[in-house]
C-alpha cells in the first residue's frame, strides 16, 4: 500500500493538497485538503454592505467577476430591487461575466490543464517557419526550461506535429484570454477585481462606441473557440478516449443557472437564464432547483458536530481542530443530503437535457465526433468537453446581449439603503454554482456566507460518509506509475479546481473567532 | 550567451489576482516575459509558480528548493499575498519537507534571506491588504514586517494594487535588468518605484475639472466628479488615469466607478465603506490629508 501526495497542487487556483492511498495501482482512498485560511467572510462582518461586492471579489483572483455579480445579485435581493434592475444593467452584468467566464474557460485548458497532456518537449524537433514556435524552440535549446520543466513524466500521447501545434495554442491562448479581458473591461473598469457591478445595476452607460468595441474583441474569441478551443479538446479526447471512462465521481450535477435573460423575476431559481438551473443524474432527467435543500455538513471537518446540517444562511461556524475522524478546513455542502458536482458539465448538461436546441446540437455534435453517448460527460473528458461547450454557447450569446442594449437609457436604479434585511445570490462561476447570502442589521452586515463551487467539488466525507465529488472520482482509479501520477492530476485538474474560493471561510486551528448564526 | 535570471514567484494568502494581472501584460506580452530575451542577452526563468508551472507536489517543490540552494543571492523573490502569522502561521501551508507540511511563513524567511532582492506584488504582499484588515481572522502580515522580525537585510520593492497593473511589475523587473536594483531616491517612502506610484489618481484625472468646478455625480452614470460616490483618487498614489488598464482598454473612473484606493497602505479598513465620501480630509490641497496623516513633509 503506497500513500501519493500531491501538495501543492499546481496550475490550480489556490493551494490544494491531495493525498491517495493506492493499493495494488488502485486508489483505495483519497482525501482532499485546502491549506490557506483568509477569513474573508470574517472580515466582511460590521462592514456596510455594499463592500460585500469590493471585498467578495477578493475570495479569488481567477473568477472575480463571478463572486462580484453573485455578491450584488445577492444585495439586489437584500435590497428588495432584485426584479427593479434595469434591463441595461442586466445585460450590461451579463456581458461582463461572459465575456469574462469565456476567457477563464480558454485559459483553464491551455494553461492550467493542458501541460498534463501535451508535451511541450517535441518543439525541439519543430521545422518550420512559425516565429512563434521558433521562439519557444530557442527557449528548449537553451535548457533553462522553467516553467515547462520539471513535470511528470511518462505518458504523453499525440504526435509531435499535433504538440506542436498545441503549444502555439497555448500561446495564441494567452492573447485570447487578455483580449476576453479587455472585453471586461469596457464595461467593467479593470480585470482582476473589476468595478462595473454594483447593487442596482452597473456604473458605467452603453455607448455605441463601448458596444462595437465589445462586440468585436468577442468575434476574436468566438473564432477562437470554434477554430481553436474545442477542435484542439476534440484531438486531446481523440488520444486519452481512456479518460472518457474515469474520474465519473458522484453522478450528481447541480445547476445554478446564469445569465439573467429577465429582469422582473426576483426569485434566481426560477428566473429565466441562458443555462437553466436545476438538479441532475446519470439518467438525464431534469430535476427543480429548490436552494432550501442545500446544507453543509462538518463530521468530517475540523468544527463541532453540533453545527452539522444547517442551511448556508443559518450556518454556525465552531471551530475544533483536531476533532477525531475529521481532516479538512471545508465543510462539505450537500443537497438534499446527497454527492453534488457543480461546474460546466453540470449547466451544460441541465440546459441539454430541458431541450435547448442549440445546447442539443452542440453536445450531441460534439459526442458523435467522439463516437461517444452522453454517459461519458460524466468523466475527465466530460468536464473539458463541456468546460468549451459552456464557452461557446456563452460566446455566441454575447454580440445579440450587446446589440439590445439601448443607448441613452438608465443601466442604474437608486436604493434605500435597508435597516434590516437578508438576501441570496445565485448564479453559475465559471467554476460552477456559487451562492451568496447576507444578512443585514442596522444597515451593517451581520453575517455573509459563501458557498462556493469548489466547497462542493473538494469537500470532504460528510455525515453518512458519503466522500466529497473529486474524491469519488479519484477512489477506483487505477494508477499505472506511483511516482508519475498522471491519473491523479488529470481527474482533479478536470473540476478546474479553486481553493482560494473553498477555504476562505473556515476558521483557524484552536482559535475561536466566535460563532455565527443567522437567525 | 544568454544570462538567465532565477525568479521564485510565491504565491501566500491572496487571491491569484496577481498572478492573473501578470496574464494580461500587452507588452511585453508575457510570453515574451516567460519565453523569450526580455532584455537583450536576458532571460527570466521563472524557477517556481504555483499557477503556470508543470510540475506539481514533490517536484515543484524541488524546483523551488533547488533554485535556492544553487542561485543563493541571485535570484529575484516574487512573494504574491500577505503571510498568515497566527499560531506559527499554520493557516498557510506551501509543500512538505521530510513528510510535514512547511508553513508560508517560513518560506518566505528562507528564500527571502538568500535572495537579491525581495518585491512584494500585489497589496497583500506590501500592505497586509484585504486579509489583514480586521478582525484578520489569520493574522496576516506584509512581507516588509516578515523581513523586519527576522532581521532579513535584503533590497525590498512594493508594487501594490489590487491587483497592480502588470506594467507596474514588468517595468519594475525592466528597471532592475536595465539600471540595477532602484536606488532609495526610486522609491517613496513606502518602497513604491517613483515611476508608477509618484502622483496622485486625482493630479491626472479626467474628471478633475468637475472637482475644481465642484460638479459632483449623484448617482452612478451621472456626468461629474466621483468624488461624493467615494472616489479615493484624492489620496491614492497610482498612475492609472494616464496608463489605463487591460491593454490601455479603461480603467476604474472611466468605467463610471470610484477608485477605491488599492494601492494604498489603508487599503482596505481606513478605505472602507467604499462609496462614503471620503472623511477628513482637507481638500483641494492636493495630497495635505496623506502629508497630515503620515507626518510627512516630503
Amino acid at each position: 500500500m503506497a500513500k501519493i501526495v500531491i501538495d501543492p497542487v499546481t496550475r490550480i487556483e489556490g493551494h490544494l493538497k491531495i493525498e491517495c492511498v493506492v493499493e495494488n495501482g488502485v486508489v483505495k482512498d483519497s482525501h482532499a485538503t485546502g491549506n490557506l485560511f483568509r477569513g474573508l467572510e470574517l472580515i466582511l462582518r460590521g462592514r456596510d454592505p455594499r463592500d460585500a461586492q469590493v471585498i467578495s471579489q477578493r475570495i479569488c483572483g481567477v473568477c472575480p467577476q463571478s463572486h462580484g455579480i453573485a455578491s450584488t445579485l445577492n444585495l439586489d435581493s437584500a435590497f428588495g430591487i432584485a426584479g427593479k434592475i434595469p434591463d441595461n444593467g442586466r445585460i450590461i452584468r451579463n456581458l461582463i461575466h461572459g465575456a469574462h467566464v469565456v476567457q477563464d474557460h480558454i485559459l483553464h485548458f491551455y494553461h492550467l490543464a493542458a501541460l498534463d497532456y501535451v508535451n511541450v518537449a517535441d518543439v525541439a524537433s519543430y521545422a518550420g517557419n512559425d516565429s512563434q514556435l521558433n521562439s519557444i524552440k530557442d527557449f528548449i535549446n537553451r535548457g533553462a526550461l522553467g516553467p515547462f520543466m520539471p513535470r511528470y513524466e511518462g505518458d504523453y500521447r499525440l504526435p509531435p506535429e499535433v504538440n506542436q501545434a498545441a503549444v502555439a495554442h497555448y500561446v495564441k491562448a494567452l492573447e485570447m484570454r487578455r483580449i476576453g479581458h479587455e472585453a471586461v473591461a469596457i464595461f467593467s473598469g479593470k480585470v482582476p477585481h473589476s468595478v462595473g457591478v454594483v447593487p442596482g445595476g452597473v456604473t458605467s452607460t452603453p455607448t455605441p462606441d463601448n458596444i462595437m468595441a465589445y462586440i468585436w474583441k468577442i468575434k476574436i474569441l468566438q473564432d477562437f473557440v470554434d477554430n481553436v478551443y474545442i477542435p484542439d479538446v476534440l484531438a486531446v479526447a481523440g488520444a486519452y478516449m481512456d479518460y472518457a471512462e474515469i474520474g465519473a465521481g458522484c453522478k450528481n450535477l447541480l445547476s445554478f443557472g446564469s445569465y439573467d435573460l429577465d429582469g422582473k423575476n426576483p426569485d434566481y431559481a426560477t428566473r429565466d437564464r441562458l443555462f437553466k438551473q436545476g438538479v441532475i443524474g446519470a439518467d438525464l432527467k431534469p430535476g427543480a432547483l429548490d436552494t432550501n435543500k442545500i446544507t453543509e455538513q462538518v463530521k468530517h471537518s475540523w468544527y463541532e458536530d453540533s453545527t452539522t446540517n444547517r442551511h448556508p444562511s443559518q450556518g454556525d461556524t465552531k471551530p475544533q481542530y483536531g476533532k477525531k475522524d475529521a481532516y479538512t478546513w471545508s465543510k462539505a455542502p450537500r443537497y438534499d443530503g446527497k454527492v453534488y458536482e457543480v461546474g460546466p458539465v453540470a449547466r451544460v448538461a441541465m440546459t441539454y437535457a430541458k431541450g435547448d436546441p442549440k445546447m442539443k446540437e452542440m453536445v450531441e455534435g460534439s459526442l458523435k465526433a467522439l463516437k461517444a453517448t452522453p454517459a461519458a460527460l460524466f468523466s475527465v473528458l466530460g468536464r473539458h468537453l463541456a468546460r468549451a461547450l459552456s464557452a461557446k454557447y456563452i460566446a455566441d450569446s454575447l454580440e445579440g446581449w450587446a446589440l439590445s442594449l439601448k443607448t441613452g437609457e438608465p443601466a442604474y436604479v437608486e436604493y434605500e439603503l435597508p435597516e434590516q434585511a437578508s438576501g441570496m445570490g445565485i448564479i453559475e462561476g465559471s467554476r460552477g454554482a456559487l451562492g451568496h447570502w447576507i444578512e443585514i442589521k442596522d444597515k451593517k452586515i451581520a453575517n455573509y456566507q459563501a458557498v462556493v463551487p469548489t466547497t462542493w467539488n473538494a469537500s470532504p466525507m460528510d455525515d453518512k460518509g458519503q466522500h466529497g465529488p473529486i474524491e469519488q472520482a479519484l477512489i477506483g482509479t487505477k494508477v499505472k506509475d506511483e511516482s508519475n501520477p498522471f491519473e491523479i492530476v488529470r481527474i482533479v485538474r478536470s473540476f478546474d479546481p479553486c481553493i482560494a474560493c473553498a477555504v476562505h471561510c473556515v476558521t483557524p486551528k484552536g482559535r475561536n473567532l466566535g460563532q455565527y448564526r443567522v437567525v | 550567451m544568454v544570462k538567465e535570471l532565477p525568479v521564485i514567484y510565491l504565491q501566500t494568502g491572496g487571491c491569484s489576482g496577481c498572478a492573473v494581472t501578470m496574464l494580461n501584460s500587452a507588452s511585453p506580452t508575457i510570453k515574451n516575459i516567460l519565453i523569450d530575451q526580455l532584455a537583450p542577452g536576458v532571460h527570466i526563468n521563472l524557477r517556481f509558480h504555483p499557477v503556470v508551472m508543470a510540475a506539481a507536489g514533490d517536484l515543484a517543490i524541488e524546483a523551488l528548493e533547488d533554485t535556492a540552494k544553487t542561485k543563493k543571492g541571485e535570484y529575484v523573490l516574487v512573494v504574491d499575498g500577505a503571510i498568515p502569522t497566527v499560531d506559527g502561521g499554520v493557516y498557510g501551508m506551501m509543500g512538505e519537507r521530510n513528510g510535514k507540511p512547511v508553513t508560508m511563513q517560513q518560506r518566505v524567511e528562507e528564500l527571502a534571506k538568500d535572495a537579491l532582492a525581495v518585491i512584494a506584488m500585489g497589496t497583500c504582499a506590501a500592505f497586509g491588504g484585504i486579509p489583514a484588515a480586521p478582525p484578520n481572522p489569520a493574522g496576516c502580515v506584509p512581507v516588509q514586517k516578515i523581513m523586519e522580525l527576522k532581521k532579513i537585510n535584503k533590497p525590498l520593492i512594493n508594487i501594490p494594487g489590487c491587483p497592480p497593473h502588470p506594467d507596474w511589475f514588468v517595468g519594475t523587473v525592466a528597471s532592475i535588468i536595465m539600471n540595477g536594483l532602484p536606488k532609495a531616491e526610486d522609491l517613496d517612502e513606502f518602497l513604491r518605484p517613483k515611476l508608477f506610484y509618484g502622483k496622485l489618481i486625482h493630479e491626472n484625472c479626467p474628471r478633475r475639472a468637475y472637482f475644481d468646478e465642484g460638479k459632483f455625480a449623484k448617482k452612478f452614470g451621472d456626468e461629474g466628479c466621483l468624488y461624493e460616490l467615494g472616489c479615493r483618487g484624492p489620496i491614492t498614489h497610482a498612475d492609472c488615469p494616464i496608463r489605463h488598464w487591460n491593454s490601455g482598454t479603461n480603467w476604474v473612473i472611466g468605467a463610471g466607478a470610484p477608485c477605491n484606493g488599492c494601492t494604498q497602505p489603508e487599503f482596505a479598513q481606513e478605505l472602507t465603506s467604499f462609496y462614503e465620501k471620503l472623511v477628513d480630509v482637507d481638500l483641494p490641497v492636493v495630497g495635505a490629508y496623506w502629508e497630515k496623516k503620515e507626518g510627512n513633509n516630503g
